[in-house]
């Protein structure tokens, strides 16, 4: 059994986007943010300008809960750049305020990953800037 | 109402040498010995051409004396074709060169080809690359209708097998392949194992398209497009790629999983043709699982379906589709971002010829040829015909 754990080496960090920035601020902070729409109520994610449900420019940044489940994942052994140390597990996590966001698997070993495994988000600083979310079971 | 292709051809098909490494060869050479090659083959003059599309339009047309001539630079490839032939149709131009290639793009530093690792600040951190945004799909899809990594490494084993007697491929002789020796390749990305992905390699690719009247007098036997269609879920490698992710618009119907089939849908209302029509699929391969799902998502057989049909050998030689029949991605040629594409085009041409001098289908009259995949959240189709639609 060998526990996934957070890439944290010489990995690729982004520029962000002003259109992320209240996400990556939260990210920060410890917080995991989206945009929600105040005419039709639904999650939006990633950061974007409309709506994609009722295309209106009403959107509102608020905090999740950091709770969801496991939509689809891979466990990659071969990594992109030899800065990843394999296996690592990217995956689709379906949070529980209703939008999908691209994380990665931590806490656990790479068999135990199932469809519909819940998890919680947790945060690790990469530069003095900049903080990635990771996700880890959560029973 | 005149079909919207009634007046173009299809004349002319070049690939150059496809070569893991074609050293001491610059991309400009690439492509103009593509172009060349693809009016060698029509028996069209360069002079004849009028506009240029795809990679270095202007640079190629300056050396070949043209001009005026329109130059419109596209790194697509149906998108290409399709553009290509609309300004024939638009009397914008009457002879169309199609070009696109890939050399000295690629690194020995451990890392996956460059064009493959997304950049977007929602995803670089994590270490994806397109074998992983694709296996999320393939993944969910496993979930959902218990699809195996045996039905995967039967679809890689299958184009395999078409490239290696293919002397044209870049892995000719590097097989023959069972779903076995798919399966005990290395694990790449989860479920894909190397021989589920497509390679990387440099090569150069043209066509050639005129008007119809024009076609006649020429070397070949004109091919025809009878329909052609393109869907998108947004931009490639940034969203995460799920497969129930639903949109609005007149494909509504369609998750995101079955990318494509609005696109099929049209490509087939345009030309009066069902799937049953279709003699041979020269689809997208860049991961095993690509073919499985074009198959459900442009309704050849039903959700689910695509891996039982794949393991009765509905894709092989002598089934119901043939796919990919000269080895494709995986084992033909990849040569960086879209000559391959326009390559699935140029194969569906010369199986409608009968020219093909391995995995002919014989007598094969409508091809269906298609780019990109769920993983990359686009998909791009277009039905060729023998016939002037």
């Amino acid at each position: 059994m060998t526990l996934l754990v957070p890439r944290l080496g010489e990995i690729p960090v982004p520029r962000t986007s002003p259109e992320a920035a209240e996400y990556w601020a939260g990210t920060h902070l410890g917080e995991l943010r989206y945009q929600r729409c105040r005419a039709c109520g639904r999650a939006n994610f990633g950061p974007g300008l409309t709506c994609r449900a009722c295309q209106s420019l009403d959107l509102e940044w608020v905090a999740s809960a950091g709770l969801g489940e496991v939509y689809s994942w891979t466990v990659v052994w071969r990594p992109q750049t030899p800065a990843f140390e394999v296996p690592y597990a990217p995956a689709i996590i379906r949070m529980d305020e209703g939008y999908d966001m691209i994380g990665a698997l931590v806490g656990l070993d790479h068999t135990e990953i199932t469809a519909g495994l819940r998890v919680a988000v947790e945060f690790h600083q990469l530069t003095p800037t900049f903080t990635l979310p990771f996700f880890h079971p959560h029973l | 109402m005149t079909h919207p292709y009634a007046d173009v051809a299809i004349v002319g098909v070049h690939n150059t040498k496809q070569a893991r490494r074609l050293p001491d060869v610059s991309l400009h050479q690439l492509l103009m010995e593509a172009l060349l090659g693809a009016c060698a083959d029509a028996g069209v003059a360069p002079r004849e051409i009028d506009a240029v599309i795809g990679m270095q339009p202007a640079e190629l047309g300056f050396d070949l004396g043209l001009g005026p001539f329109q130059r419109t630079m596209s790194s697509m490839g149906i998108p290409a074709v399709r553009e290509a032939a609309h300004m024939i149709q638009s009397g914008q131009a009457d002879t169309v060169a199609l070009v696109s290639g890939g050399v000295g793009l690629l690194q020995n530093d451990g890392a996956t080809a460059p064009w493959t690792r997304p950049s977007n600040e929602l995803v670089v951190s994590y270490g994806l690359f397109t074998a992983a945004e694709f296996a999320l799909m393939a993944r969910r899809h496993m979930i959902d209708f218990g699809t195996t990594e045996e039905q995967l490494a039967t679809v890689a084993a299958t184009i395999r097998n078409n490239g290696h007697v293919n002397p044209e491929a870049v892995y000719f002789g590097r097989g023959p392949f069972t779903a076995d020796d798919i399966l005990a390749s290395p694990m790449i990305a989860d479920p894909f194992h190397l021989l589920d992905c497509s390679m990387t390699c440099e090569g150069g690719t043209a066509m050639l398209l005129t008007r119809a009247e024009r076609a006649a007098d020429l070397a070949q036997r004109p091919v025809y497009i009878h329909g052609s269609a393109s869907d998108s879920f947004g931009p490639a490698y940034a969203q995460a790629p799920s497969w129930d992710m639903r949109g609005t618009g007149s494909g509504d119907d369609v998750p995101a999983g079955y990318v494509g089939r609005r696109a099929a849908r049209i490509s087939f209302r345009q030309s009066g043709l069902r799937p049953d029509d279709v003699d041979v699929c020269e689809f997208y391969d860049p991961f095993s699982f690509e073919i499985i799902r074009q198959l459900e998502a442009f309704e050849f057989v039903g959700p689910g379906e695509g891996g039982p049909f794949v393991m009765e050998g509905g894709i092989a030689p002598g089934g119901r589709w043939p796919v990919t029949t000269d080895g494709g991605t995986m084992s033909f040629s990849h040569a960086g971002i879209s000559a391959q594409m326009v390559q699935r085009v140029v194969r569906g041409v010369q199986q409608l010829r009968g020219t093909c001098a391995t995995m002919q289908v014989e007598g094969a009259e409508v091809a269906m040829c298609s780019n990109a995949g769920a993983g990359a959240l686009f998909n791009d189709v277009m039905l060729l015909g023998v016939e002037q639609p």
